[in-house]
């Protein structure tokens, strides 16, 4: 029994030293968007809100004690990392002509844009997703919403992506970015969204 | 009878498969990668070169003066500084509902992170982890250090 007690004790010291030895941090950074952002620390104890920018989260005897921390700490010890981070994903829209796969002129240059940026882009991987106005048949646009991704696709293999890096789908005309009724020909609607990552 | 066993065969078969074509789908890919990065990958040790997949269960490690970035498919950005363990825990998505979960641990070293289209969608899903807490996030962009030497 008191070996055991000892025994646990022991570990309990061991873990202690281990959690001293292991100092974390956690930064807050500004958002991209600006938009208004979290992280939430939680351990054993309970639980720090880090809610502005550089509020951070710092460990020292197995205690996460909030500190206010600077860009350039950020940069000091984070910079590294923060130098590797890939380049942020990019979306296009392509406008379609009525009822089938051409381009709208404007979207031409807007697809020449696109297509140098994919090139120079380190190890591309692009989602093609095709949408259609509500004009025509449910089944008839989820054909032609994917006819539009492919010829998109197409189009990106032909300027030299490996194909098995480029994803179609089409989605018909359940995802409209100008809703209306049935039946109403709506240029905004018919288009393809080109994910790059 | 016979029949109704049949079925439930397949319908067991189809459903090992479904699961294996799930856990072969990749987490992400390497998208930076300057001096020794490397993928520890079912007791095998990869080079983590650009253009490299990353998959769950991956053990992501730099030697010193060694960076990698790597792009989740929900487009969460990860980038590790020199002398870090960045373990996949788990990672799901389907592009098409942009449901999914993720579960990112950092062992050693330092993380920066830029979150994605999961955390957006089900915050509560995502969860990156230290040897001693768990970070939640809402919609965010932060760094991680984590100090000491854990090796696993």
């Amino acid at each position: 029994m008191r070996n055991e007690m000892r025994l646990s004790l022991l570990s309990l010291a061991v873990l202690m030293l281990a959690g001293c030895a292991s100092s974390e941090r956690v930064v807050l950074l500004p958002s991209a968007d600006g938009r208004a952002s979290a992280v939430v620390v939680r351990d054993a104890k309970g639980e720090l809100v880090l809610d502005q920018p550089y509020a951070g989260s710092v460990r020292s005897q197995g205690t996460n004690s909030a500190y206010r921390s600077t860009p350039e700490e950020v940069k000091e010890r984070f910079g590294a990392a923060l130098a590797a981070q890939p380049a942020r994903p990019r979306s296009y829209v392509l406008y379609f002509q009525g009822g089938g796969n051409q381009l709208m002129p404007e979207s031409q240059t807007e697809f020449a844009k696109m297509r140098a940026e994919v090139l120079a882009w380190p190890a591309p991987e692009i989602m093609v997703i095709g949408h259609t106005d509500r004009v025509g048949s449910v089944q008839s646009n989820d054909a032609l919403s994917l006819k539009r991704a492919e010829s998109v696709r197409t189009l990106l293999i032909e300027a030299g992506i490996p194909a098995s890096k480029l994803e179609a789908a089409g989605r018909g005309e359940r995802e409209p970015l100008v809703a209306t009724a049935d039946e109403v020909a709506e240029a905004k609607n018919r288009r393809v969204e080109i994910n790059l990552r | 009878m016979i029949k109704t066993h049949h079925k439930a065969a397949w319908a067991l078969l189809a459903l090992a498969f479904s699961l294996a074509a799930q856990a072969a789908d990749p987490a992400g890919m390497v998208k930076t990668s300057s001096g020794q990065v490397s993928i520890e990958r079912g007791g095998q040790k990869l080079i983590a070169v650009v253009g490299t997949q990353v998959y769950v269960s991956d053990k992501l490690r730099t030697a010193g003066d060694s960076t990698v970035g790597v792009t989740l498919r929900d487009s969460t950005l990860l980038s590790a500084g020199p002398n870090s363990l960045i373990i996949i825990d788990k990672f799901a998505y389907d592009t098409t509902s942009q449901a999914g979960s993720m579960s990112i641990g950092i062992r050693k070293g330092t993380l920066a992170v830029a979150s994605g289209k999961i955390a957006k969608q089900t915050p509560e899903s995502v969860d990156f982890h230290t040897p001693t807490s768990v970070l939640g996030v809402r919609g965010t962009e932060f760094a991680v250090e984590v100090g000491g030497d854990n090796e696993e």
